[in-house]
């Protein structure tokens, strides 16, 4: 298969970037889109260009190192999947294909396609946990956990903390990504005695990053590679009631 | 010779006694010591948490640019403990017992049983973090089987477990960030230790954003920094996985144990093409609810449907019955192999097997198997397009675990004084195969609830070693890792690092995968230093020093790898008996079962460096068995 990439490159934080067009061809279909890239950036290098820089680690759609914006969505337009697990059969022959980085006023682009998501641990460091210590807890059976509770737990944290909900939410709000780890732990009895703390926090840190405020667009369910659900979000809202009234 | 510091004493009693007279920092003072913690796995952030947790001053590194991203979030099956929950005859002597076993009786007794006692803490802290592992419809703790046990004693959940499992340690770590206990450094690479008279002293690193090279003293250095699998090239570990820092602590005169145990997973994508760039694993738990098999026939090339069941080859029910297709993964790698260069594989190539749901599908129904592997069902379809759910996985062994290291005693402490190491990065606990769901287990036993004991006991033994970066050891490294940047970007040749890493690869995987001998080590051994040469004379880099710059961040590491390599194939050519993962063709039983050599071998090897790479100094740690006798190892 061809395609013609036009590819943002940014030498650095302060640069101002642009696009720039690069014709490949000779790609076999089974190939990944991260491959892709790998392929071009060995011809580039071959030739003595500097290749360009992206964001990976695992290639398997779980570390969420990976992302950027593929013809204007997240991840591209394939249903929850990360960058890592498109492969090139989900284009056509020929096909124009633009590729940029995740756009966000709490992302700062460092390098061509990398951004810097320190803002979501930051957001994580304010409240995203249970308070406990090694050697304190008691026996894991202890306290019995209904399944579909700890069933709703896992569909919260499946996360992969990416920041395509960042990338393809207009107003660029961090809400389903704080939103999965409150719900996540308010599912859970161990997160109760810090439910109504951690909200605040967490909530007042993000909007602190300078991610937008969410607008119920519901477009980060949508880019989300894991499917995490914007009921999260209702969710976070109740519990950020809850707090106002119980706070 | 080595002394591994076992505590004397029935193996029982060895860990609290040796707890008992372990020295203590006194509370007021923990916060005077500066501890580096190199790597956010579940080793590196349990252990940088629990510290901080403690009251030392912790600072800790990662070349992603977030803990959370760590290798350890892609482990997918599960967790090991001796809780038996399941009322199936489980017990600490028993985890303990498999766990000896199925390392083909080369790993430590003591530091194994201390493996299986601490275990079950670890779910309990795991749970009261919120891991939200899998659980029955009574609210209790779900299990499953994992190869080389006859009990049910993975917890797991769904096939995301690394992940939330990493995803809890990474919330007590960011804990402590938030709480200013912890120095967070990500995006920076360990590019040298700084040691003085035999003791660790800091760190040098690279700021993989701005290229600016930094210095960090400390009074003991953890590295948790993970496995060398990509040593092959092609392996189930993420893309930046390296040995850097262990071999830079090598390079310091820390022993490499054990470089030549290397772990081949039976489950995983096959390859497709030249331009594969990793290997996907499929987790062994599928093997619960798979069943694996090829036709009867050489090049039989009907679809796996019109296949019939007369004419199937289900190899591992077939050959060990007892454990049928949940044998170990070494045991189950080299049955595939031996059927694909039979003649028997299937699909492109005839390098794969069959992992065939069918049957569970129609026993259990597509829902309960789409709960218990749903994403790992998804994960397959998006890489192969193909439904396996309708039709069988194709299936191939892959480079996945090491269980080589750094040489630790039973501190976790390496033979430089003040440097630890845990999880995948030492070589303690699993000898020369590892278990499923033992190095989630180790490396959180290492971090939780090892080493926050031991190194207070070094701590208050040496007292603080305070340290100025500016001058001296910290502005030779400085230099040192400079100038190897500076060597790198001037060779201006024409292969990238890329291709070299690729050509180490295969002469591995050819000479020192799967299954190894003499003449084809000696070929290894031949060609190394011929690619070692030609990398440094023709590398092809481009970019500066001075900022991202991710092709100089790989060669730095490719040519690591093709050092460690050397050292690889010598430690694989020494050991001509066959032990787990270690397959030397000259050493088998006439079933072509692997035949370990007592007399010879039982004994853990150590390497150290010299000046000649080709020679390094063999130290060799008995290994003596009191509880667990070594046999053959009996899967039927
Ligand atoms: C696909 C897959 C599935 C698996 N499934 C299971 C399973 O189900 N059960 C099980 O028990 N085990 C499983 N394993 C094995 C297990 O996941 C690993 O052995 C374990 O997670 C390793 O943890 P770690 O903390 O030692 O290292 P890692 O998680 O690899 O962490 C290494 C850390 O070191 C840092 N680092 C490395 N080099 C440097 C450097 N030079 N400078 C700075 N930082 C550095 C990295 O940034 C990272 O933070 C699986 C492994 C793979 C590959
Ligand atoms: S590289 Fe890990 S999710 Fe894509």
């Amino acid at each position: 298969m061809q395609f013609t990439l036009k590819v943002w490159r940014q030498a650095d934080r302060e640069a101002t970037g642009d696009f720039v067009t690069y014709p490949v061809d000779d790609i076999s279909a089974d190939t990944s889109f991260l491959e892709l890239l790998d392929i071009l950036n060995e011809r580039l290098l071959a030739r003595g260009d500097e290749p360009i820089a992206f964001d990976h680690d695992c290639r398997e759609g779980i570390c969420g190192t990976c992302g950027c914006m593929v013809n204007g969505f997240a991840h591209s337009h394939e249903r929850e999947t990360t960058l890592c697990q498109l492969h090139m059969r989900s284009f056509t022959d020929g096909e124009t294909i633009i590729i940029e980085p995740w756009r966000s006023r709490a992302f700062p682009v460092l390098k061509d396609l990398i951004v810097d998501r320190s803002a979501f641990d930051r957001i994580i460091q304010s409240g995203g946990f249970i308070a406990i210590c090694a050697g304190s807890a008691p026996d894991a059976n202890a306290t019995p956990i209904p399944k579909e509770a700890a069933d709703r737990a896992m569909d919260a944290a499946a996360c992969i903390g990416c920041g395509a909900c960042v990338a393809a939410c207009p107003n660029a709000a961090a809400m389903l990504f704080t939103s999965a780890k409150i719900a996540q732990l308010a599912s859970l009895p161990q997160g109760h005695p810090e439910r109504i703390e951690r909200v605040k926090k967490m909530v007042s840190t993000m909007e602190l990053s300078g991610f937008g405020s969410c607008t119920n667009h519901g477009e980060c369910e949508a880019a989300c590679p894991k499917g995490i659900s914007v009921n999260f979000i209702a969710k976070l809202n109740r519990e950020l009631i809850r707090a106002a009234l119980w706070g | 010779m080595l002394d591994a510091k076992i505590p004397a004493g029935p193996i029982e009693q060895k860990w609290d006694t040796h707890k008992f007279k372990l020295k203590l920092v006194n509370p007021a003072n923990k916060r005077r010591f500066h501890i580096i913690v190199v790597g956010s796995g579940l080793a590196g952030a349990s252990a940088a948490a629990t510290l901080a947790e403690l009251g030392y001053d912790v600072s800790v590194f990662c070349y992603q640019d977030s803990p959370r991203r760590a290798h350890s979030i892609a482990a997918q099956g599960g967790i090991n403990a001796a809780k038996n929950y399941q009322n199936d005859g489980d017990s600490i002597y028993r985890l303990f017992y498999d766990t000896v076993k199925g390392g083909d009786y080369r790993s430590r007794e003591a530091n194994v049983y201390r493996l299986a006692q601490v275990c079950n803490q670890i779910i309990d802290h795991c749970v009261a973090q919120g891991v939200p592992f899998a659980r029955e419809y009574g609210g209790m703790l779900a299990n499953r089987s994992f190869g080389g046990a006859q009990v049910s004693r993975t917890f797991y959940a769904r096939g995301q477990t690394g992940q939330q499992l990493l995803l809890g340690a990474y919330s007590a770590l960011s804990r402590q960030i938030g709480l200013d206990k912890v120095k967070m450094h990500t995006r920076h690479e360990l590019l040298e230790l700084v040691v003085v008279d035999g003791r660790v002293r800091g760190i040098t690193t690279r700021d993989m954003v701005t290229g600016e090279l930094g210095s960090h003293a400390a009074d003991a250095v953890v590295l948790a920094t993970g496995g060398y699998g990509n040593v092959f090239y092609l392996s189930t570990n993420a893309k930046g996985c390296n040995v850097t820092a262990a071999f830079r602590a090598y390079q310091k005169g820390a022993l490499f144990a054990n470089p030549c145990y290397t772990q081949i997973h039976p489950t995983c994508i096959p390859v497709t093409g030249e331009h594969q760039s990793k290997l996907t694993l499929m987790s062994e738990s599928l093997r619960n609810d798979g069943r694996i098999w090829v036709p009867k026939n050489k090049g039989d090339t009907r679809p796996p449907d019109h296949i019939p069941e007369a004419e199937r080859d289900y190899y591992l029910e077939r050959r060990y019955p007892a454990f049928g297709n949940l044998v170990p993964r070494d045991v189950a790698s080299r049955a595939a192999k031996g059927v694909c260069d039979e003649g028997r594989g299937v699909g492109p190539g005839g390098l794969g097997v069959y992992l065939d749901f069918s049957e569970a599908i129609e026993r259990l129904g597509k829902a309960a198997i789409a709960e218990k592997y749903g994403n790992l069902f998804q994960m397959y379809a998006k890489i192969t397009a193909d439904d396996p759910y309708e039709v069988p996985m194709r299936i191939f062994p892959a480079v996945h675990y090491t269980m080589g290291g750094l040489w630790v005693d039973y501190n976790l402490m390496t033979t430089i004084d003040g440097l630890f190491a845990i999880g995948e990065a030492n070589f303690s606990d699993h000898g020369a195969n590892r278990l499923g769901a033992s190095a989630l287990m180790q490396g959180l036993a290492d971090g939780y609830f090892v080493l926050p004991y031991t190194i207070g006991d070094y701590l208050a033994r040496s007292g603080n070693n305070p340290q100025d970066t500016t001058d001296g050891e910290f502005q030779s490294s400085r230099e040192a890792a400079s100038a190897r940047i500076a060597k790198l970007l001037t060779i201006k040749g024409e292969r990238t690092p890329d291709a070299f890493h690729r050509q180490l690869g295969k002469l591995l995987w050819d000479t020192c995968g799967m299954s190894r001998n003499g003449p084809g080590l000696e070929t290894a051994m031949a060609e190394i230093p011929k690619i070692r040469d030609e990398f440094w004379q023709n590398l092809k880099l481009a970019g500066s020093p001075d900022g991202l710059n991710q092709t100089l961040e790989k060669a730095g590491r490719v040519a690591d790898f093709i050092d460690f390599a050397e050292l690889m194939v010598i430690d694989a050519h020494h050991r001509t008996e066959s032990c787990g993962g270690h397959f030397r063709e000259e050493s088998q039983t006439e079933e072509g079962e692997a035949l370990r050599d007592d007399d010879k071998f039982s004994y853990v090897a150590a390497w150290e460096r010299s000046d000649n790479p080709a020679q390094p100094t063999l130290h060799k740690e008995p290994l003596t068995f009191e509880h667990v006798l070594p046999s053959t190892r009996s899967y039927k």
